[in-house]
Protein backbone atom coordinates (compact mmCIF):
# COMPACT_ATOMS: atom_id res chain seq x y z
CA UNK A 1 0.00 0.00 0.00
CA UNK A 2 1.74 3.41 -1.03
CA UNK A 3 1.83 5.77 1.68
CA UNK A 4 0.49 8.97 1.84
CA UNK A 5 4.27 11.02 1.79
CA UNK A 6 4.75 8.50 -1.30
CA UNK A 7 2.14 9.96 -3.18
CA UNK A 8 2.41 13.96 -1.72
CA UNK A 9 5.64 13.36 -2.70
CA UNK A 10 4.66 12.37 -6.58
CA UNK A 11 3.02 15.55 -6.69
CA UNK A 12 5.09 17.99 -5.34
CA UNK A 13 8.03 16.24 -8.28
CA UNK A 14 5.58 17.77 -10.40
CA UNK A 15 3.55 20.64 -9.21
CA UNK A 16 7.10 22.22 -7.20
CA UNK A 17 10.14 20.83 -8.92
CA UNK A 18 9.21 20.63 -12.58
CA UNK A 19 9.41 16.86 -12.99
CA UNK A 20 8.39 16.24 -16.34
CA UNK A 21 8.41 13.67 -19.01
CA UNK A 22 10.59 15.72 -21.15
CA UNK A 23 9.51 13.98 -25.09
CA UNK A 24 8.04 11.21 -26.68
CA UNK A 25 10.13 10.73 -29.68
CA UNK A 26 8.79 8.16 -32.23
CA UNK A 27 11.41 6.69 -34.37
CA UNK A 28 10.21 6.05 -38.20
CA UNK A 29 12.18 4.19 -40.14
CA UNK A 30 12.21 6.27 -43.58
CA UNK A 31 14.45 3.18 -45.62
CA UNK A 32 11.47 2.26 -47.49
CA UNK A 33 11.36 5.51 -49.22
CA UNK A 34 14.41 5.69 -50.61
CA UNK A 35 14.27 6.84 -54.46
CA UNK A 36 16.39 8.05 -57.23
CA UNK A 37 14.18 11.07 -57.34
CA UNK A 38 14.08 13.00 -54.74
CA UNK A 39 10.52 14.16 -54.86
CA UNK A 40 9.10 11.18 -55.26
CA UNK A 41 11.15 10.30 -51.82
CA UNK A 42 9.77 13.50 -50.45
CA UNK A 43 6.21 12.32 -51.36
CA UNK A 44 6.47 8.92 -49.93
CA UNK A 45 8.51 10.49 -46.68
CA UNK A 46 5.35 13.09 -46.03
CA UNK A 47 3.16 9.88 -46.34
CA UNK A 48 4.48 7.39 -44.26
CA UNK A 49 5.20 9.63 -41.57
CA UNK A 50 1.97 11.36 -41.44
CA UNK A 51 0.47 7.96 -41.19
CA UNK A 52 2.77 6.59 -38.77
CA UNK A 53 2.59 9.41 -36.33
CA UNK A 54 -0.64 10.47 -36.82
CA UNK A 55 -1.95 9.36 -32.99
CA UNK A 56 1.35 10.48 -31.54
CA UNK A 57 0.27 13.78 -29.98
CA UNK A 58 -3.48 12.71 -29.44
CA UNK A 59 -1.84 9.41 -27.28
CA UNK A 60 0.69 11.81 -25.79
CA UNK A 61 -1.99 14.15 -24.27
CA UNK A 62 -4.23 11.42 -23.19
CA UNK A 63 -1.06 9.73 -21.52
CA UNK A 64 -0.43 13.09 -19.75
CA UNK A 65 -3.65 13.20 -18.31
CA UNK A 66 -4.21 10.40 -16.81
CA UNK A 67 -0.80 9.94 -15.16
CA UNK A 68 -0.99 13.28 -14.20
CA UNK A 69 2.94 14.02 -15.26
CA UNK A 70 3.62 16.72 -18.33
CA UNK A 71 4.73 15.23 -21.47
CA UNK A 72 6.07 18.80 -22.81
CA UNK A 73 7.39 17.06 -26.52
CA UNK A 74 6.29 15.32 -28.75
CA UNK A 75 8.75 14.69 -31.34
CA UNK A 76 9.53 12.30 -34.44
CA UNK A 77 12.83 11.05 -35.53
CA UNK A 78 13.69 9.59 -39.14
CA UNK A 79 16.81 7.24 -40.58
CA UNK A 80 19.52 9.69 -42.00
CA UNK A 81 17.85 11.77 -44.90
CA UNK A 82 21.24 11.43 -46.42
CA UNK A 83 20.09 7.97 -47.06
CA UNK A 84 17.47 8.67 -49.18
CA UNK A 85 18.03 9.91 -52.25
CA UNK A 86 21.18 11.43 -53.56
CA UNK A 87 20.74 14.87 -54.24
CA UNK A 88 18.19 17.31 -53.63
CA UNK A 89 17.81 16.55 -49.94
CA UNK A 90 16.11 19.82 -49.56
CA UNK A 91 12.94 18.28 -51.27
CA UNK A 92 12.91 16.10 -48.48
CA UNK A 93 13.57 18.56 -45.80
CA UNK A 94 10.38 20.17 -47.08
CA UNK A 95 8.11 16.57 -46.63
CA UNK A 96 9.26 16.56 -42.98
CA UNK A 97 8.20 19.76 -41.90
CA UNK A 98 5.07 19.76 -43.48
CA UNK A 99 4.61 16.06 -41.95
CA UNK A 100 5.65 17.70 -38.78
CA UNK A 101 3.20 20.37 -38.92
CA UNK A 102 0.43 17.51 -40.34
CA UNK A 103 1.06 15.37 -36.66
CA UNK A 104 1.25 18.43 -34.72
CA UNK A 105 5.05 17.34 -33.56
CA UNK A 106 7.55 19.85 -32.08
CA UNK A 107 10.15 18.79 -34.35
CA UNK A 108 11.33 16.61 -36.65
CA UNK A 109 15.04 15.13 -36.58
CA UNK A 110 17.33 13.35 -38.92
CA UNK A 111 18.34 15.53 -41.89
CA UNK A 112 21.57 14.22 -41.03
CA UNK A 113 24.40 12.17 -42.83
CA UNK A 114 26.64 9.89 -40.86
CA UNK A 115 30.29 10.96 -42.40
CA UNK A 116 32.82 9.36 -39.77
CA UNK A 117 35.00 7.45 -42.10
CA UNK A 118 34.55 8.84 -45.36
CA UNK A 119 31.08 11.25 -47.27
CA UNK A 120 29.50 9.57 -50.19
CA UNK A 121 28.38 12.38 -52.86
CA UNK A 122 24.54 11.93 -51.23
CA UNK A 123 26.24 12.64 -47.89
CA UNK A 124 28.46 15.56 -49.09
CA UNK A 125 24.84 16.81 -51.04
CA UNK A 126 22.56 16.82 -48.06
CA UNK A 127 25.38 18.54 -45.80
CA UNK A 128 25.61 21.22 -48.13
CA UNK A 129 22.12 21.71 -48.59
CA UNK A 130 21.72 21.90 -44.47
CA UNK A 131 21.87 25.64 -44.35
CA UNK A 132 19.50 26.22 -46.64
CA UNK A 133 16.59 23.58 -45.54
CA UNK A 134 17.20 24.98 -41.96
CA UNK A 135 16.28 28.19 -43.03
CA UNK A 136 13.52 27.39 -44.91
CA UNK A 137 12.06 25.02 -42.60
CA UNK A 138 10.28 25.64 -39.24
CA UNK A 139 10.75 22.23 -37.05
CA UNK A 140 13.27 20.50 -38.92
CA UNK A 141 16.30 19.62 -36.98
CA UNK A 142 20.05 18.32 -38.65
CA UNK A 143 22.98 16.34 -37.34
CA UNK A 144 25.91 15.10 -38.59
CA UNK A 145 28.36 12.71 -37.03
CA UNK A 146 31.84 13.64 -38.06
CA UNK A 147 33.70 11.14 -35.51
CA UNK A 148 33.64 8.09 -34.05
CA UNK A 149 35.76 5.99 -31.66
CA UNK A 150 36.54 3.02 -33.98
CA UNK A 151 36.84 5.50 -37.08
CA UNK A 152 38.54 8.20 -35.66
CA UNK A 153 37.40 12.04 -36.81
CA UNK A 154 36.94 12.96 -40.44
CA UNK A 155 39.12 16.08 -40.75
CA UNK A 156 37.64 16.67 -44.17
CA UNK A 157 33.74 16.53 -42.53
CA UNK A 158 34.90 18.87 -39.35
CA UNK A 159 36.43 21.14 -41.82
CA UNK A 160 33.41 21.75 -44.09
CA UNK A 161 31.25 21.74 -40.67
CA UNK A 162 32.35 25.01 -39.80
CA UNK A 163 31.58 26.42 -42.51
CA UNK A 164 28.26 24.92 -42.44
CA UNK A 165 27.43 26.78 -39.26
CA UNK A 166 28.92 29.89 -40.37
CA UNK A 167 26.29 29.42 -43.68
CA UNK A 168 23.68 28.89 -41.68
CA UNK A 169 24.57 31.44 -39.14
CA UNK A 170 24.53 34.37 -41.65
CA UNK A 171 21.00 32.99 -43.50
CA UNK A 172 19.18 33.09 -40.40
CA UNK A 173 21.08 36.47 -39.02
CA UNK A 174 18.18 37.73 -38.66
CA UNK A 175 16.64 35.75 -36.30
CA UNK A 176 19.71 35.63 -33.99
CA UNK A 177 21.10 32.88 -36.37
CA UNK A 178 18.61 30.63 -35.01
CA UNK A 179 19.50 27.58 -37.64
CA UNK A 180 22.33 26.67 -36.00
CA UNK A 181 20.29 26.01 -32.53
CA UNK A 182 18.64 22.89 -34.73
CA UNK A 183 22.13 21.61 -35.87
CA UNK A 184 24.33 19.21 -34.11
CA UNK A 185 27.86 18.71 -35.14
CA UNK A 186 28.54 14.95 -32.97
CA UNK A 187 31.19 12.30 -32.31
CA UNK A 188 29.89 8.38 -31.45
CA UNK A 189 26.39 9.40 -32.12
CA UNK A 190 23.97 7.31 -30.90
CA UNK A 191 21.07 5.69 -32.68
CA UNK A 192 18.35 5.83 -30.17
CA UNK A 193 18.36 9.54 -28.91
CA UNK A 194 15.09 11.43 -28.42
CA UNK A 195 16.45 14.61 -27.59
CA UNK A 196 16.54 17.38 -30.27
CA UNK A 197 18.54 18.86 -32.23
CA UNK A 198 20.76 15.36 -32.40
CA UNK A 199 18.04 12.67 -32.69
CA UNK A 200 17.71 10.50 -35.36
CA UNK A 201 16.42 6.53 -36.31
CA UNK A 202 19.96 4.56 -36.33
CA UNK A 203 19.98 2.26 -39.44
CA UNK A 204 20.49 -0.75 -36.94
CA UNK A 205 16.91 0.00 -35.37
CA UNK A 206 13.77 -1.39 -36.73
CA UNK A 207 10.94 0.23 -38.44
CA UNK A 208 9.56 2.14 -35.19
CA UNK A 209 9.90 2.86 -31.49
CA UNK A 210 9.16 4.66 -28.89
CA UNK A 211 12.23 6.53 -27.01
CA UNK A 212 11.00 8.38 -23.51
CA UNK A 213 12.91 11.46 -22.76
CA UNK A 214 12.76 12.25 -18.85
CA UNK A 215 13.98 15.12 -16.79
CA UNK A 216 13.95 16.73 -13.68
CA UNK A 217 16.73 18.81 -12.45
CA UNK A 218 14.82 20.33 -10.14
CA UNK A 219 13.60 17.70 -8.29
CA UNK A 220 17.84 16.65 -8.40
CA UNK A 221 18.29 19.89 -6.85
CA UNK A 222 15.42 20.02 -4.18
CA UNK A 223 16.86 16.23 -3.01
CA UNK A 224 20.15 17.82 -2.43
CA UNK A 225 18.55 20.83 -0.89
CA UNK A 226 17.96 18.16 2.10
CA UNK A 227 21.00 17.09 2.88
CA UNK A 228 23.27 20.20 3.44
CA UNK A 229 26.72 19.42 4.24
CA UNK A 230 26.32 15.45 3.42
CA UNK A 231 29.63 13.70 2.11
CA UNK A 232 29.82 12.92 -1.21
CA UNK A 233 28.53 9.19 -0.56
CA UNK A 234 25.33 10.74 1.07
CA UNK A 235 25.06 13.28 -2.43
CA UNK A 236 25.66 10.12 -4.94
CA UNK A 237 23.06 8.09 -3.04
CA UNK A 238 20.19 10.28 -3.42
CA UNK A 239 20.96 11.77 -6.47
CA UNK A 240 20.48 7.90 -7.73
CA UNK A 241 17.53 6.99 -5.68
CA UNK A 242 15.95 10.10 -7.23
CA UNK A 243 17.43 9.19 -11.20
CA UNK A 244 15.41 5.61 -10.20
CA UNK A 245 11.99 7.25 -9.36
CA UNK A 246 12.44 9.68 -12.50
CA UNK A 247 12.98 6.67 -15.06
CA UNK A 248 9.90 4.66 -13.75
CA UNK A 249 8.18 7.12 -14.52
CA UNK A 250 9.51 7.84 -17.79
CA UNK A 251 9.22 3.82 -18.45
CA UNK A 252 5.68 3.81 -17.70
CA UNK A 253 4.69 6.43 -20.14
CA UNK A 254 7.27 4.94 -22.46
CA UNK A 255 5.60 1.43 -22.24
CA UNK A 256 2.20 3.09 -22.04
CA UNK A 257 2.50 4.61 -25.39
CA UNK A 258 3.96 1.84 -27.05
CA UNK A 259 0.72 -0.46 -25.97
CA UNK A 260 -1.57 2.22 -27.58
CA UNK A 261 0.38 3.07 -30.39
CA UNK A 262 1.22 -0.68 -31.39
CA UNK A 263 4.93 0.52 -31.74
CA UNK A 264 7.67 -0.76 -30.10
CA UNK A 265 8.85 0.07 -27.14
CA UNK A 266 12.70 1.51 -27.70
CA UNK A 267 14.51 2.68 -24.60
CA UNK A 268 14.02 5.67 -21.81
CA UNK A 269 16.26 8.18 -22.31
CA UNK A 270 17.53 9.65 -18.48
CA UNK A 271 18.68 12.52 -19.06
CA UNK A 272 18.60 15.84 -16.55
CA UNK A 273 17.63 18.35 -19.63
CA UNK A 274 17.50 21.98 -18.43
CA UNK A 275 15.15 24.27 -19.30
CA UNK A 276 15.44 28.22 -18.96
CA UNK A 277 12.78 28.36 -16.43
CA UNK A 278 13.82 28.74 -12.92
CA UNK A 279 14.35 25.76 -10.90
CA UNK A 280 14.97 23.67 -13.65
CA UNK A 281 18.56 24.00 -13.95
CA UNK A 282 21.37 21.84 -13.96
CA UNK A 283 24.54 24.74 -12.97
CA UNK A 284 22.03 24.71 -9.61
CA UNK A 285 22.56 21.40 -8.72
CA UNK A 286 26.57 22.03 -8.83
CA UNK A 287 26.04 25.26 -7.02
CA UNK A 288 23.81 23.33 -4.28
CA UNK A 289 26.82 20.85 -4.00
CA UNK A 290 28.75 23.89 -2.83
CA UNK A 291 30.24 25.15 -6.19
CA UNK A 292 29.51 29.22 -5.13
CA UNK A 293 29.15 29.84 -9.38
CA UNK A 294 29.38 27.24 -11.86
CA UNK A 295 32.55 27.52 -13.97
CA UNK A 296 34.36 27.48 -10.34
CA UNK A 297 36.95 25.06 -9.63
CA UNK A 298 35.21 21.72 -8.11
CA UNK A 299 32.12 21.90 -11.26
CA UNK A 300 34.11 19.04 -13.64
CA UNK A 301 33.85 16.43 -10.27
CA UNK A 302 30.41 17.71 -9.45
CA UNK A 303 29.47 17.34 -12.78
CA UNK A 304 31.53 13.46 -12.75
CA UNK A 305 29.11 12.62 -9.53
CA UNK A 306 26.34 13.83 -10.69
CA UNK A 307 26.28 12.30 -14.70
CA UNK A 308 27.40 8.78 -12.69
CA UNK A 309 24.66 9.12 -10.15
CA UNK A 310 21.95 9.84 -12.36
CA UNK A 311 22.81 6.87 -14.98
CA UNK A 312 23.30 4.26 -11.94
CA UNK A 313 19.67 5.14 -10.53
CA UNK A 314 18.14 5.22 -14.39
CA UNK A 315 19.75 1.36 -15.21
CA UNK A 316 18.43 -0.07 -11.61
CA UNK A 317 15.03 1.36 -12.96
CA UNK A 318 14.55 -0.02 -16.77
CA UNK A 319 16.45 -2.55 -18.44
CA UNK A 320 16.21 -0.17 -21.68
CA UNK A 321 18.43 2.67 -20.77
CA UNK A 322 19.92 4.25 -23.32
CA UNK A 323 19.92 7.38 -25.75
CA UNK A 324 22.36 9.44 -23.97
CA UNK A 325 21.46 9.14 -20.70
CA UNK A 326 23.27 11.60 -18.13
CA UNK A 327 23.16 15.74 -17.40
CA UNK A 328 23.24 18.08 -20.20
CA UNK A 329 24.85 21.51 -19.75
CA UNK A 330 23.76 23.58 -22.77
CA UNK A 331 24.14 27.45 -21.75
CA UNK A 332 21.24 29.09 -23.25
CA UNK A 333 18.79 26.31 -22.11
CA UNK A 334 20.18 27.20 -18.20
CA UNK A 335 19.59 29.40 -15.97
CA UNK A 336 22.09 28.75 -13.89
CA UNK A 337 24.49 28.74 -16.64
CA UNK A 338 22.99 31.64 -17.92
CA UNK A 339 23.80 33.92 -15.14
CA UNK A 340 27.65 31.74 -14.31
CA UNK A 341 28.20 32.86 -17.98
CA UNK A 342 27.03 36.03 -17.53
CA UNK A 343 28.99 37.14 -14.28
CA UNK A 344 32.34 35.64 -15.93
CA UNK A 345 32.73 32.20 -13.70
CA UNK A 346 32.37 29.85 -16.95
CA UNK A 347 34.25 30.29 -20.24
CA UNK A 348 33.86 27.68 -23.02
CA UNK A 349 37.42 26.34 -22.57
CA UNK A 350 36.08 25.21 -18.81
CA UNK A 351 32.39 24.30 -20.79
CA UNK A 352 35.03 21.97 -22.75
CA UNK A 353 36.53 20.12 -19.64
CA UNK A 354 32.96 19.77 -17.98
CA UNK A 355 32.01 17.84 -21.73
CA UNK A 356 34.21 15.11 -21.01
CA UNK A 357 32.54 14.11 -17.77
CA UNK A 358 28.42 15.07 -18.99
CA UNK A 359 26.28 13.06 -21.24
CA UNK A 360 26.85 15.49 -24.18
CA UNK A 361 28.94 18.47 -25.81
CA UNK A 362 29.23 22.04 -26.26
CA UNK A 363 26.03 22.76 -26.30
CA UNK A 364 23.62 25.72 -27.24
CA UNK A 365 26.78 28.02 -26.71
CA UNK A 366 26.39 31.76 -29.10
CA UNK A 367 29.85 32.84 -30.29
CA UNK A 368 30.86 36.35 -31.33
CA UNK A 369 29.56 36.80 -35.01
CA UNK A 370 32.60 37.25 -36.65
CA UNK A 371 34.47 33.99 -35.42
CA UNK A 372 36.20 32.20 -38.28
CA UNK A 373 34.70 28.80 -40.10
CA UNK A 374 38.22 27.16 -39.27
CA UNK A 375 38.07 28.29 -35.07
CA UNK A 376 34.32 26.55 -35.62
CA UNK A 377 35.96 23.46 -37.08
CA UNK A 378 39.15 23.74 -34.43
CA UNK A 379 36.45 23.72 -31.58
CA UNK A 380 34.56 20.21 -33.56
CA UNK A 381 37.96 18.62 -33.82
CA UNK A 382 38.88 19.13 -30.13
CA UNK A 383 34.97 18.00 -29.09
CA UNK A 384 35.42 15.28 -31.09
CA UNK A 385 39.07 13.97 -29.96
CA UNK A 386 37.34 14.31 -26.47
CA UNK A 387 34.56 11.64 -27.55
CA UNK A 388 36.53 9.40 -29.70
CA UNK A 389 39.88 9.25 -26.69
CA UNK A 390 36.85 8.46 -24.30
CA UNK A 391 34.24 6.18 -26.03
CA UNK A 392 31.08 8.49 -25.41
CA UNK A 393 29.10 10.78 -27.50
CA UNK A 394 30.46 14.40 -27.23
CA UNK A 395 29.10 17.42 -29.67
CA UNK A 396 29.47 20.94 -30.49
CA UNK A 397 25.93 22.86 -31.14
CA UNK A 398 27.56 26.83 -31.27
CA UNK A 399 25.75 29.39 -32.84
CA UNK A 400 27.83 32.42 -34.46
CA UNK A 401 25.70 35.27 -33.20
CA UNK A 402 26.09 37.09 -36.77
CA UNK A 403 26.75 41.25 -35.84
CA UNK A 404 26.95 40.68 -32.30
CA UNK A 405 29.79 40.03 -29.89
CA UNK A 406 31.13 39.58 -26.44
CA UNK A 407 28.37 41.42 -23.81
CA UNK A 408 25.81 41.13 -26.18
CA UNK A 409 23.35 38.66 -26.16
CA UNK A 410 21.29 36.19 -28.40
CA UNK A 411 17.41 35.06 -27.52
CA UNK A 412 15.68 32.20 -29.49
CA UNK A 413 12.84 32.08 -27.06
CA UNK A 414 10.44 28.87 -25.79
CA UNK A 415 13.08 25.85 -24.43
CA UNK A 416 15.74 27.21 -26.69
CA UNK A 417 15.96 29.91 -24.05
CA UNK A 418 18.53 32.86 -24.33
CA UNK A 419 22.74 33.32 -24.20
CA UNK A 420 25.36 35.93 -23.37
CA UNK A 421 28.06 35.54 -26.30
CA UNK A 422 31.15 33.76 -25.02
CA UNK A 423 34.39 34.58 -25.89
CA UNK A 424 36.20 32.35 -28.29
CA UNK A 425 40.12 32.57 -28.31
CA UNK A 426 41.22 35.05 -30.91
CA UNK A 427 44.04 32.82 -31.87
CA UNK A 428 43.85 30.71 -35.26
CA UNK A 429 43.77 27.39 -36.05
CA UNK A 430 43.39 27.93 -39.71
CA UNK A 431 46.36 25.57 -40.85
CA UNK A 432 46.00 23.10 -38.85
CA UNK A 433 42.17 22.60 -40.47
CA UNK A 434 43.52 22.52 -43.88
CA UNK A 435 45.30 19.61 -43.76
CA UNK A 436 42.46 17.66 -44.17
CA UNK A 437 42.48 14.01 -44.24
CA UNK A 438 41.38 11.46 -40.85
CA UNK A 439 42.87 12.33 -37.63
CA UNK A 440 43.38 7.81 -36.94
CA UNK A 441 40.98 6.42 -34.08
CA UNK A 442 42.73 5.80 -30.89
CA UNK A 443 44.79 2.49 -30.08
CA UNK A 444 41.51 1.29 -28.01
CA UNK A 445 39.05 0.90 -30.73
CA UNK A 446 41.40 -2.02 -31.44
CA UNK A 447 39.27 -4.54 -29.17
CA UNK A 448 38.52 -7.41 -31.51
CA UNK B 1 -8.73 1.10 -13.25
CA UNK B 2 -7.44 2.11 -9.98
CA UNK B 3 -6.56 5.54 -9.29
CA UNK B 4 -5.45 8.39 -6.86
CA UNK B 5 -7.45 11.15 -6.03
CA UNK B 6 -5.50 13.80 -3.98
CA UNK B 7 -7.67 16.88 -2.68
CA UNK B 8 -4.70 20.10 -1.03
CA UNK B 9 -5.50 23.40 -0.46
CA UNK B 10 -7.60 25.52 2.46
CA UNK B 11 -9.99 23.66 5.01
CA UNK B 12 -13.86 24.59 4.77
CA UNK B 13 -16.90 22.54 5.06
CA UNK B 14 -18.07 20.19 2.71
CA UNK B 15 -15.05 19.12 0.75
CA UNK B 16 -15.70 15.23 1.73
CA UNK B 17 -19.23 15.35 1.29
CA UNK B 18 -18.69 17.06 -2.61
CA UNK B 19 -16.15 14.87 -3.78
CA UNK B 20 -17.55 11.68 -2.52
CA UNK B 21 -21.18 13.01 -3.97
CA UNK B 22 -19.35 13.50 -7.31
CA UNK B 23 -17.88 9.95 -7.55
CA UNK B 24 -20.91 8.44 -6.40
CA UNK B 25 -22.98 10.12 -9.04
CA UNK B 26 -20.32 9.03 -11.40
CA UNK B 27 -20.06 4.97 -10.06
CA UNK B 28 -16.62 5.59 -8.72
CA UNK B 29 -16.28 3.20 -5.75
CA UNK B 30 -14.28 4.38 -3.06
CA UNK B 31 -11.39 1.84 -1.79
CA UNK B 32 -9.53 3.92 0.59
CA UNK B 33 -9.72 7.75 2.35
CA UNK B 34 -7.57 9.20 4.27
CA UNK B 35 -7.53 13.20 5.28
CA UNK B 36 -4.89 15.09 7.08
CA UNK B 37 -3.69 18.92 7.74
CA UNK B 38 -0.40 18.94 6.49
CA UNK B 39 1.85 22.48 6.63
CA UNK B 40 -1.90 24.54 7.46
CA UNK B 41 -3.27 22.84 4.42
CA UNK B 42 -6.07 20.38 4.09
CA UNK B 43 -5.01 17.16 2.44
CA UNK B 44 -7.20 14.19 1.08
CA UNK B 45 -6.20 11.01 -0.43
CA UNK B 46 -8.58 8.60 -2.04
CA UNK B 47 -7.66 5.52 -3.84
CA UNK B 48 -10.66 4.57 -6.14
CA UNK B 49 -11.91 2.47 -8.94
CA UNK B 50 -13.18 3.69 -11.91
CA UNK B 51 -14.09 0.21 -13.21
CA UNK B 52 -17.69 1.55 -13.94
CA UNK B 53 -16.63 4.91 -15.04
CA UNK B 54 -15.19 7.20 -17.56
CA UNK B 55 -11.63 8.37 -16.08
CA UNK B 56 -11.69 11.27 -18.85
CA UNK B 57 -15.36 12.65 -17.46
CA UNK B 58 -14.90 12.40 -13.96
CA UNK B 59 -11.25 14.43 -14.36
CA UNK B 60 -13.49 16.82 -16.07
CA UNK B 61 -16.37 16.97 -13.24
CA UNK B 62 -13.69 16.88 -10.28
CA UNK B 63 -11.57 19.67 -12.19
CA UNK B 64 -14.95 22.05 -12.10
CA UNK B 65 -15.38 21.28 -8.32
CA UNK B 66 -11.83 22.28 -7.73
CA UNK B 67 -12.65 25.47 -9.45
CA UNK B 68 -15.89 25.85 -7.02
CA UNK B 69 -14.13 24.53 -4.05
CA UNK B 70 -10.75 26.87 -4.77
CA UNK B 71 -8.98 23.51 -4.36
CA UNK B 72 -6.79 21.66 -6.03
CA UNK B 73 -7.86 18.12 -7.01
CA UNK B 74 -5.74 15.97 -9.02
CA UNK B 75 -6.86 12.64 -10.72
CA UNK B 76 -4.20 9.90 -11.54
CA UNK B 77 -3.61 6.56 -12.22
CA UNK B 78 -2.05 4.06 -9.13
CA UNK B 79 0.53 2.63 -11.88
CA UNK B 80 2.45 6.19 -11.94
CA UNK B 81 3.18 6.00 -7.84
CA UNK B 82 3.71 2.71 -7.87
CA UNK B 83 6.47 2.87 -10.29
CA UNK B 84 8.19 5.83 -8.71
CA UNK B 85 8.08 4.10 -5.32
CA UNK B 86 8.09 0.93 -5.89
CA UNK B 87 10.95 -1.50 -6.63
Amino acid sequence: MLTSNEILQTIQMVDKYKLDIRTITMGISLLRCADDDAQKAADKVYDHIAYTAKDLVKTGEAIEREMGIPIVNKRISVTPVALLTEKDHIKIARALDRAAKETGVNFVGGYSALVHAGMTQADKNLILSIPKALTETDFVCSSVNVATTRNGINMDAVALMGNIIRQAAEMTADRDSIACAKLVVFANAVEDNPFMAGAFHGVGLGDSAIHVGVSGPGVVEKTLKTIPGASFEIVAEEIKKTAFQITRAGQLVAREASKRLGIPFGIVDLSLAPTPALGDSVAHIIEEMGIERTGAPGTTAALALLNDAVKKGGVMASSNVGGLSGAFIPVSEDIGMIRATQEGALCLEKLEAMTCVCSVGLDMIAIPGDTPASTISAIIADESAIGMVNNKTTAVRVIPAIGKTVGDEVSFGGLLGFAPIMRVSSFGSEKFIERGGRIPAPLHSLRN
Amino acid sequence: MKAILTVIGHDKVGILAAVTALLAKNNVNILDVSQTIMQNLFTMIMMVDLQDASFETVQDDLSDLADKLGMSIRLQREEVFEAMHRI
